[in-house]
């Protein structure tokens, strides 16, 4: 697995979509042919993927959020696989 | 069990189209269907398509540019917050056209390839010069900043070029790929002695596929679908009937998959005269193959059921004659036999010309009843 360093930005491909579906009242991400369906966790790390934020601020905003302190290799994990399939884009 | 909603919608624009591929996925006598919805009509089906659950609309055709008014479409069906897929023969793809798309919202562009040989290619398209107005179309494309996928449908004649075939998307910038193998239903079950390939074609491309994909991960995505007539099991058509996906076709019919029509008997209501919500949830025909309570055996035994649900319901009614029975590519199948035959005539056969997807050859197969 690809480790990114923290000081990179990660945001979501132009073909990439976040969205709150109101009918399901789930979080989606949706890009060309596929639906993936979020598990919330997911949604929150994908919303603080802006560009802007580095990696090592995403994941002390989620330490914070979720008050714990294990989920480093979980978001590292979606993050490459993401990565891996053009949604997400890292950038420096 | 409650009944799922449907997330994506395919719209078939209209059956017109300048490319006369042997393969195509319109239906045989897509000629007799030429009342095409108006736009006001596809503006109602997107409103009501989203209320349903869709989030993701599909607009294809036939050639869905030969619609002058797709920009519109795409507008209202991106301002009811649906994420928004074009597919096109790319022939008619230019430069105003592609800006007023982008700025309509549109999402994703695909743009299809026969070959990456520029005269198999036309020959395949159906002779008229189309190969290099596809690449060009893919060139604008990426200028006007749109994820691009190409799409290649996979048989006899381009197979053996798979690795031309990547290399040319990988040049033309595309984010994703898709190598589709044939399905034989409609045109492709009619021109199936032309394309059905050897086996050796399949193995070794699909080979040449997986070593690219790997090759190329994070910068071009390779989808590929292998033909069903060449592995153990069906595939797990549209995840289920009635279940993910539902298809208005250009004359307002609504199916559970876009080749259906092909399955008689079946009643399919129009969304001029009923709601898209009723024909999901409340029609004859979304409900006879929903779930998995309809299945025959060997399906209903099967551990499998909820993987495949059955296979695709109009290859069981063209090969079996009864769309609901196992798929005949099941090789739990007692049906699978047909298969078998049809893979062993292919491997031995020669060379044999395909008939062209015009309006006069659709006219020819509707006037003479034929269903196959």
């Amino acid at each position: 697995m690809s480790t990114f360093p923290d000081a990179a930005k990660p945001r979501l491909a132009a073909k990439a979509r976040l969205k709150w579906d109101e009918i399901r009242q789930k979080p989606l991400l949706l890009f060309p042919e596929e639906v993936l369906v979020l598990n919330p966790t997911a949604y929150e790390v994908l919303a603080l993927c802006d560009g802007r934020r580095t990696i090592g601020e995403i994941l002390q905003s989620l330490k914070k959020k979720f008050n714990n302190d294990a989920v480093d290799g979980d978001v590292r994990d979606l993050l490459a696989r993401l990565a891996g399939k053009g949604l997400l884009v890292i950038g420096d | 069990m409650e009944t799922p909603r449907p997330y994506s919608l395919l719209c078939e624009l209209t059956y017109r189209c300048p490319l006369q591929c042997p393969y195509c996925s319109n239906p045989v006598d897509f000629a007799r269907y030429d009342a095409e919805l108006s736009t006001a009509e596809w503006e109602r089906v997107l409103t009501e398509a989203a209320s349903l659950g869709v989030v993701q609309a599909h607009f294809s055709g036939g050639e869905p540019l030969l619609r002058a008014d797709l920009p519109q479409i795409v507008r209202c069906a991106r301002d009811l917050g649906l994420y928004t897929n074009l597919s096109t023969g790319g022939t008619l793809f230019q430069e105003t056209i592609g800006a007023q798309l982008r700025e309509a919202g549109l999402d994703s562009l695909q743009v299809s390839l026969q070959d990456a040989d520029p005269k198999s290619a036309d020959r395949i398209a159906g002779g008229t010069p189309s190969f290099e107005k596809k690449k060009r179309a893919a060139q604008l494309a990426k200028e006007l900043g749109f994820a691009l996928t190409v799409n290649v449908v996979l048989h006899r004649r381009n197979l053996d070029r798979i690795e031309e075939i990547i290399v040319l998307a990988e040049e033309l910038g595309a984010e994703r790929l898709e190598l589709a193998n044939t399905q034989y239903n409609g045109w492709a079950l009619k021109n199936r002695a032309a394309l059905l390939p050897r086996r050796a074609q399949v193995e070794s491309a699909a080979a040449v596929a997986e070593a690219a994909s790997i090759r190329l991960k994070g910068q071009m995505e390779i989808l590929y679908v292998r033909p069903d007539y060449f592995e153990q099991y069906p595939k797990a058509c549209m995840y289920g009937w009635g279940r993910v996906f539902l298809t208005v076709t250009a004359d307002g019919s609504v199916l559970p998959c876009q080749t259906a029509r092909e399955i008689r008997g079946l009643k399919f209501e129009n969304a001029r005269h009923s709601s898209l919500d009723h024909i999901w949830f409340e029609s004859e025909t979304f409900q006879k193959f929903r779930g998995t309570d309809w299945l025959p055996e060997p399906c209903r035994s099967c551990p499998r059921k909820e993987v495949d649900f059955g296979g695709c319901r109009c290859q069981a009614f063209l090969l079996a004659g009864d769309a609901s029975v196992t798929d005949p590519v099941c090789s739990l199948s007692p049906l699978r036999g047909l298969i078998e035959n049809a893979v062993a005539e292919a491997e031995s056969a020669g060379d044999v010309e395909w008939i062209y997807r015009t309006p006069a050859e659709s006219r020819r197969h509707a006037s003479s009843g034929a269903t196959g």
